[in-house]
């Protein structure tokens, strides 16, 4: 069992603040939508939440059964898909799949990558460059790399974004199958993304 | 939670392996390097002539091409990727001992091919003696060891910076001074002939640099690649 908790979170970037006294606490089996209009911080508080940035208050737990994790224990057991996190243009999809494999320490089967890409809806395209895929190709590639980890705590930023009907479908089933086993927080602004999650926090206040 | 089946040498490798098929398929900094290092031993060659130059001017001469060579290009392996937006893929992923350890391979393997190509063409161009060919690769690879033990992690301090090329050579300049001195100075007593003893404080610095610049770079990079 898996929890998340933040404990009056507050970010500042200089004078400007993005957001204040933020808490919650989830565990396995939760998923959260973080809502708030553009530039309210649902990435930055991310980020924040990845360890990327540090909070300006407040405190993050990253908890398994009730035991603080260790930083590489964190770092193998999340995963993002977000507009700002790009894979390597230059390798195929299939590289990309190996390398962020190997350098998390999984070690991952041929089979397994075709049956990810397929998952995605990339089957026959993993041997292609990244950079000659389209922004709904690279955002399902994503997916796929996110996955690879079977993560106890996915992040989704803007999960749908690039994607059309059938990229959005493969969304609602990759949320579904692991709703059940893992945290899942979702930072949005798509009304219908809303009801992907089954708790909301504003960050707009 | 997946169990970790993989050492630290095999992330290390894997980011290793990445980033040489990345450069073999862009050619980016190995161009830039290459290019470098070329026209400046070909323009200096013309300019003062095929012979006659003293080892002290010589010395100085394959080290300043070394120098800037080396900062034309090794920056790179930072820079690319916090501009094409895949640092942050790394950092959530990768363990960042794994990333320096893999980072500094690279360069050093980037700067052992620069030395192969421009080395054989300086002897060719400034008629340097070659009789003491051994002693010269051992203070050649001590250099590279030094140069990109200290490149590597300033490359990772200024990958974020706006005004990267600039702020990598004022940073890399104070750091790098005391090591190209050392090694102009033990460059010229190879050219003339000395033996390993009599250069043995200099070899004895250069190993010292190296180990430094290495070990200060695997305890700091953590904290300089997450903050």
């Amino acid at each position: 069992m898996y929890r998340l908790k933040g404990e009056g979170l507050s970010k500042r970037f200089g004078g400007l603040k993005v957001f204040s006294k933020l808490s919650f606490d989830l565990r396995t089996g939760d998923s959260m939508a973080v809502v708030g209009p553009n530039g309210s911080g649902k990435s930055t508080l991310m980020m924040v939440l990845l360890s990327i940035y540090r909070p300006t208050r407040g405190k993050i737990s990253y908890l398994r059964d009730e035991n603080s994790m260790e930083e590489a224990q964190i770092r193998s057991s999340v995963s993002l898909v977000s507009p700002y996190l790009n894979l390597y243009d230059q390798l195929s999809g299939e590289e990309n799949l190996k390398f962020f494999a190997t350098v998390a320490g999984e070690s991952v089967t041929g089979k397994e990558i075709e049956r990810l890409l397929e998952k995605v809806g990339l089957a026959g395209r993993g041997m292609d460059l990244v950079g000659g895929y389209s922004s709904g190709m690279k955002q399902r590639l994503k997916y796929a790399t996110a996955l690879l980890n079977k993560p106890a705590f996915l992040f989704l930023d803007e999960p749908t974004s690039n994607l059309d009907a059938a990229g959005k479908k493969i969304v609602s089933e990759v949320i579904e199958e692991y709703r059940s086993q893992a945290i899942i927080v979702i930072a949005t602004n798509e009304q219908e993304e809303y009801s992907l999650a089954t708790k909301q926090l504003r960050v707009d206040q | 939670m997946p169990q970790s089946s993989f050492g630290l040498i095999s992330k290390a490798a894997a980011v290793y392996a990445k980033d040489l098929r990345l450069e073999l398929r862009t050619k980016y900094a190995l161009n830039a390097i290459l290019m470098f290092g070329i026209t400046t031993l070909t323009v200096v060659s013309f300019s003062v002539g095929q012979s006659g130059l003293p080892p002290k001017l010589l010395s100085a001469l394959f080290w300043i091409v070394m120098f800037f060579s080396a900062m034309s290009g090794l920056a790179q392996v930072f820079i690319r990727e916090e501009e094409a937006g895949t640092a942050l893929a790394m950092k959530l992923t990768a363990d960042p001992d794994a990333i320096y350890w893999g980072k500094l391979g690279f360069n050093l393997t980037l700067l052992s091919i620069m030395t192969v190509i421009i080395t054989p063409i300086f002897f060719v161009f400034t008629d340097a003696p070659t009789d003491n060919v051994l002693l010269f690769v051992l203070v050649l690879f001590l250099g590279m060891l030094g140069l990109c033990g200290a490149t590597t992690i300033i490359a990772a301090i200024i990958a974020r910076a706006s005004v990267k090329g600039a702020l990598f050579a004022v940073l890399s300049f104070p750091l790098l001074l005391p090591l190209l001195l050392v090694l102009v100075k033990a460059t010229e007593r190879v050219l003339l002939g000395v033996s390993f003893s009599s250069i043995a404080i200099e070899l004895q610095f250069l190993v010292a640099f190296a180990v430094v610049m290495v070990v200060g770079s695997v305890m700091l990079f953590k904290f300089v690649w997450l903050d």
